[in-house]
Parts: structure tokens; C-alpha cells; sequence
């Protein structure tokens, strides 16, 4: 797909964590813009999948992970686990990361349900999270100091507080994102960016992408030369959905 | 006070018609004054109600199950209108009965949205359903997948003769295992057309990662084995039968499989025996409901308009309309009957239209198409949200070529009115 003529500045591994179970909303968008702005930045993007189950790829650059069902959840949970210390390694170790919706709550420290039964997360993030009754749906605008306006959609019933260990993504202008008190969505830790919005995330957001993408290839080759991906439709797409209703 | 409300009903109904008012306001009115109208009335049908229920399709199978129940002589009532299910229901009821309440049909045949579904089978326990599939349509008003499979579950449970499930559907084929009390019927699809049903499960199920493996699949009454441009072959009572199909696209056609099964339970168990050939040619007859996809004529050629409002019936209208030698235009709307949510393009693998690009982008969102489009290195000629312009561009600078719109519900809707003022629209099925 991308001319064989020119010469690749490296290849980076990209690792979707359970696309089998925790994929919806869109999340394989945000595989995809990575694939595809790797490639338009002049690098070679290798895709890999981890399952429940399987072996846990060596060298993994850069980790994304999307949301699920209920019962894509609770199919997860023990794997999840199970791969607690590698993936706190990874974190702690600057490896970057998108985490969205699902497993931004498993990757925090709980998840206590509407019935009181508490799921434990893996703690990589301090965050926890309670379900509700309520479900929160809709257009969100967040403001972040880091990346600007970031636009996407939100649609869960799960509650997140951050607690001292994480800053937030940033400050909701439309829409609720982690719960419906504090105005704040998502959270940021090292280099984890975790966040309900869905849509997919990446798409509408290339400043999160690329800074996803700086990351993982200054980590692995010392410094990153952008290409010049085309974000015409991109920049048209977020001045539409900016306007669009909750 | 049952003496008052039909007259009273009707009353209304017919002051609304004048004033061109919507259909809900008199069965509103007979709702407040005679809350046991609609279940009493539905009540006196001697082969009783049969419901139709899923994600994507109802309209269209519905309306496939009236024509066949017909040609087998039944007089059956339907819920034509779209509004307020409930109160639509006693509205057509009011349209129906006479001025003593007596409703003149053998058998009830309703769409059942997911949304009234809970309400109206406690209410009115159906004799029959027919479950088509659970897909991601209403995600973002129901919230999940497993909410929508545990509605259809709840109308499967209260139905009290006949169950008819999707068996390549698992969250609807899984429904079996709960039921104790109604009989369990199956439609089914032929192994080389699952390819073109991938489940939201099988999503990103690829090479690398195998899917759990499939249980043995139960016996289908009827099983469609194949789909040509204009005809169908359908396997039941162990022979395989060739028809004509004016429905386009493997799923309507695949839902033909449904109502089949579904009539032919009806028809079995009611006064006459089935007639098979009636049956077939009445399906070789059916056209689509408005505003689920149609054909017309635009300027002496084919213009497609397909309905597409989730990921499986983007996919498939791609699968089942190929591109060659059409031009192409995508209209996505995010209003709320299209639901507001735009992720599902993302779920769309848009590989197909690759070879020759996309002509006309419009739509409340059709940046987000063409973002989309972009990340699949899709060509795409112009982009403008309005659609009245769009349109015309679109047919303007493909006056030699037949053409296909795939858009979402109240593009459609804007597209077919456009559509009336620009050019003599012929509708061809
Ligand atoms: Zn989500």
C-alpha cells in the first residue's frame, strides 16, 4: 500500500490489546490512524493482537486498547490480570499507550459495580471507577492543555474518579466525560492517554495520535521526523462535529 | 364506557385526519379513555399476534410476512404507521374495526420496536415471534448489545405458541436455551453466504485469532442457499426451490428466509393447507418498505438508494451492491434517528470502493465520512454537507453512468425529496 521506493525510518510495533473481546465504538479506527500515520510520517507500522490467551508479544512500541461489553469484560478480567506486571513495567517504563473506555477502568485500580461486587483493575492507572444507573451519551468537547480542543463522543454508566497519582486529559465544554460532578474527562499518566471518548478517538484527534506516535519512536530510535500527512478532512470533520448537539 | 370509546376513538381520529394531524392523538385519546382497547381488540383475532422484532430489518420482513399470510388468503392487520408504538397500534386499530369495536382479520402482524417491546408483550402476549438480529444500531440508546439480545429474549418468553430465530445470529439462535414453554423454529443461511453476515463479534476476528467454535448448528425450516441479481434458491422440506426476487441485497433476501418460516407456521396452523406456489410467487412480489432502499430511474438509468445505519448494513450493502461501473455517493446524517454516534464508520472496511473512489460526500457528517474514506485510501471526488446541492452535482456529473447512494434514514428521506423536485422519479420497485 505505501510506495516501496521509499526507504523506512523504522518500524514500530503496535500492539491492539484484546480486539477480540474489547472492541467497539469504533476502537479499530484508532488502530487504524496509528497504521496509517506511521506510514505517512515515513515508518513502518507492524500490527500485532494480543487475545486472551495468547503470548504476550516482546518489544511492543506502542499499546492501544478500546472498550467492550459487559461480557467482553468479565471474559477479560483474569487474563487481564494475569498480565499485571508487564504491563505496569511497560507503563512505568514510558511505553505509550491509548487506553479507551473499558479498559481505561480496568486499567485503574477498580471497578465496583451497581450491586457492590467489586472488579479489580490492574492499578497501572489511579483511577477507580463505580457503575450507575446513569448513562452518559452524547458529543463531548474536552479542552486540554496538552492537545487542544479533543472531540469525540461518550456513551457509558461507569464513573471514574482520578485520584493524586494521575492528572485528567482535560476540562469538559460539552458533553460529561469521567462522571457527572467534576467537569473533568479521562486522565494522563506518563505517557497513557485514557479516555471514554469513542468515535473513534484518534481520527478526529491526530494531535493525540502523533504525539503517540513521537513517543514510541523517540523511545525506540532517539529522535522522530515527522512526515506531512494530509489533515484536511480531519480539521473539516472537527469543525462539523464541534457544532453538532450533545 | 367501552360503548364510547371506539366511536369516540374514531371521532378523533377522523377530526385529526382533517386537520392532518400525526396518528397518535387518537390512540391517545381511546389509550386515556378505554386503557383495555388494544389488547381487547387484538384479543378476538382467531389465529392471534405475531410480532417481528430485531435490530435491522423489521419494516421490510414485516411487510414480507403480510403479503405471504395473504396470498394464503388470511386478512391480516398491520401497523403501517411509524409513531409511538403503542399508541400507533390502537390508532391502526381505529382505522380497522367497525363503529361496535370488531376488528375484521384473521391475524395481527407488528413491528415490534426493542424499545415498546417489554411494554406491549406483557400486555399483549404475542401467539408468534420472529426474531431477526441483534446488531449495533441502537447502541447508543440502549446502551448494549446483550440489552437489546435480553428485550428479544423477553418477547420470546411471553410468546406463547411459535418462536422463529435467526440460527447465525448466537445472541438470538442462544434464546433457544432459555425458552421452556413456546415451540422453537429456525431460519438459516447456507455456509458460502456467512462470509457476507459477519456478526459484530467476528469484527476484528482475524487471522491470529480464531473465534470460539461454532456448536452444532440446529435444523433450519428454511435455509437460503443462494443469491443471484434477480432470483433466489431457498431450501425447505428437504428440496431446494428457485424464485424471483425484486428485494435487492443478501440480507432482505435473507429475511425472506424469516417470513418464510414464520407464514408457513401461520398458514400451517390455520384453517387452510399451505399453498406452496402461492407462497413463493407472493414472495417473488414483494418490494421493499419506504424508505428501506429502492430502485428508481433518474435520466433513463438506475439510481440505488441503499439504507445503511449500522456497521453490518454498511457492510453488507457493500457486499451486495458491488461498485463497478457505478457512480457513487455517501450521504450520513447524525440526527437523532440516524443516532448521533458516528463510530460505526469506523467499523466499515470501505476496501471495496477503493478501485473507483467515491464521487459525492454529503450529509450533517460528511467529514467524518471522508476522514473516513481517507484512512482507507479511498478516492473521493467532492465533499459538501448540504445535500440538495451535493445531489445535484452528483447526478450532473454522472449522467452517463447508473448510480448508488448509500445514506443513512433522514438522508434518504432529504435525498428522495430532492430527488422529486430535480427529475421525474420513476420508482421501479
Ligand atoms: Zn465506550
Amino acid at each position: 500500500m505505501s510506495p516501496a521506493s521509499e526507504e523506512s525510518k523504522g518500524t514500530i510495533r503496535v500492539l491492539q490489546l484484546y480486539p477480540r473481546d474489547m472492541n467497539i465504538y469504533g476502537d479499530w479506527g484508532n488502530a487504524l490512524v496509528l497504521q496509517q500515520r506511521l506510514r505517512w510520517h515515513g515508518y513502518t507500522p507492524e500490527l500485532l493482537e494480543y487475545n486472551v490467551g495468547d503470548d504476550f508479544p516482546a518489544d511492543v512500541d506502542l499499546i492501544v486498547g478500546g472498550g467492550g461489553q459487559d461480557s467482553g469484560q468479565l471474559v477479560i478480567q483474569d487474563d487481564l490480570l494475569s498480565r499485571e506486571s508487564t504491563l505496569k513495567e511497560l507503563a512505568e517504563g514510558g511505553t505509550p499507550m491509548l487506553l479507551i473506555c473499558g479498559l481505561y477502568q480496568l486499567f485503574g485500580r477498580f471497578f465496583k459495580t451497581r450491586t457492590g461486587s467489586v472488579i479489580p483493575g490492574i492499578g497501572v492507572l489511579d483511577v477507580e471507577t463505580h457503575g450507575t444507573d446513569e448513562r452518559l451519551i452524547g458529543n463531548v468537547t474536552v479542552s486540554s492543555p496538552e492537545f487542544g480542543d479533543i472531540l469525540g463522543y461518550e456513551n457509558h454508566s461507569g464513573q471514574t474518579t482520578l485520584g493524586p497519582g494521575v492528572q485528567p486529559l482535560g476540562t469538559t465544554s460539552k458533553g460529561t466525560g469521567n462522571n457527572s460532578s467534576d467537569g473533568k474527562e479521562g486522565a494522563r499518566y506518563r505517557n497513557i492517554v485514557a479516555s471514554y471518548l469513542h468515535g473513534s478517538l484518534l481520527p478526529k484527534n491526530p494531535a493525540i495520535a502523533d504525539f503517540l506516535i513521537r513517543t514510541a519512536v523517540e523511545r525506540k530510535y532517539g529522535s522522530f521526523t515527522a512526515g506531512t500527512p494530509d489533515d484536511r478532512y480531519a480539521v473539516m470533520a472537527r469543525e462539523h462535529a464541534a457544532r453538532r448537539p450533545r | 364506557m367501552l360503548y364510547f370509546s371506539v366511536p369516540l376513538g374514531k371521532l378523533v381520529r377522523r377530526v385529526s385526519r382533517l386537520r392532518g394531524g400525526g396518528s397518535a392523538l387518537p390512540g391517545l385519546v381511546v389509550e386515556k379513555v378505554d386503557p383495555g382497547f388494544m389488547q381487547r381488540t387484538l384479543s378476538t383475532l382467531p389465529l392471534g399476534v405475531a410480532v417481528v422484532s430485531g435490530t435491522n430489518g423489521k419494516t421490510t420482513t414485516t411487510k414480507m410476512v403480510v403479503e405471504l399470510l395473504e396470498s394464503q388468503g388470511l386478512k391480516v392487520f398491520t401497523n403501517r404507521t411509524g409513531s409511538n408504538f403503542t399508541r400507533g397500534v390502537a390508532a391502526a386499530l381505529l382505522g380497522d374495526v367497525d363503529w361496535r369495536g370488531r376488528l375484521d382479520a384473521d391475524i395481527a402482524v407488528l413491528e415490534l420496536d426493542e424499545a415498546h417491546a417489554v411494554h406491549f408483550v406483557n400486555r399483549v402476549p404475542p401467539r408468534y415471534s420472529l426474531l431477526l438480529n441483534v446488531l449495533r444500531d441502537q447502541l447508543d440508546r440502549f446502551g448494549e448489545i446483550d440489552k437489546t439480545a435480553q428485550l428479544l429474549q423477553h418477547i420470546a418468553s411471553k410468546t406463547t405458541g411459535t418462536v422463529v430465530l435467526n440460527r447465525e445470529d448466537p445472541r438470538v439462535a442462544r434464546i433457544a436455551d432459555t425458552l421452556d414453554g413456546p415451540e422453537v423454529r429456525y431460519f438459516g443461511l447456507d455456509d458460502s453466504l456467512l462470509s457476507t453476515f459477519p456478526n459484530d463479534d467476528d469484527l476484528r476476528a482475524g487471522p491470529g485469532s480464531p473465534a470460539p467454535a461454532l456448536p452444532a448448528k440446529p435444523h433450519a425450516d428454511v435455509v437460503l442457499r443462494r443469491v443471484g441479481t434477480d432470483d433466489a434458491d431457498f431450501e425447505y422440506d428437504g428440496a431446494t426451490v428457485t424464485t424471483g426476487m425484486k428485494l435487492r441485497g443478501v440480507y432482505n433476501i435473507f429475511n425472506a428466509a424469516a417470513a418464510l418460516v414464520l407464514a408457513r407456521c401461520i398458514a400451517g396452523n390455520g384453517a387452510a393447507p399451505t399453498d406452496h406456489g402461492g407462497l413463493l410467487k407472493a414472495l417473488s412480489e414483494v418490494a421493499p418498505a419506504f424508505g428501506r432502499g429502492e430502485s428508481l430511474v433518474v435520466d433513463g438509468l438506475p439510481l440505488d438508494l441503499v439504507l445503511v445505519k449500522n456497521p453490518s448494513g454498511f457492510r453488507l450493502g457493500l457486499k451486495s451492491f458491488p461498485a463497478g461501473g457505478y457512480a457513487t455517493m455517501v450521504a450520513i446524517n447524525d440526527n437523532y434517528a440516524d443516532g448521533r454516534d458516528m463510530s460505526w464508520l469506523w467499523d466499515v472496511e470501505f476496501d471495496s470502493l477503493r478501485e473507483g473512489g467515491v464521487d459525492q460526500l454529503s450529509g450533517s457528517r460528511a467529514y467524518d465520512m471522508a476522514l473516513r474514506l481517507q484512512y482507507d485510501e479511498v478516492a473521493i471526488g467532492a465533499v459538501n454537507p448540504e445535500i440538495a446541492p451535493a445531489l445535484a452535482a452528483f447526478i450532473q456529473g454522472a449522467k452517463d453512468k447508473p448510480k448508488r447512494i448509500f445514506c443513512t434514514y433522514t438522508a434518504m428521506l432529504a435525498i428522495r425529496r430532492e430527488l422529486s423536485k430535480i427529475t421525474t422519479v420513476e420508482v421501479v420497485s
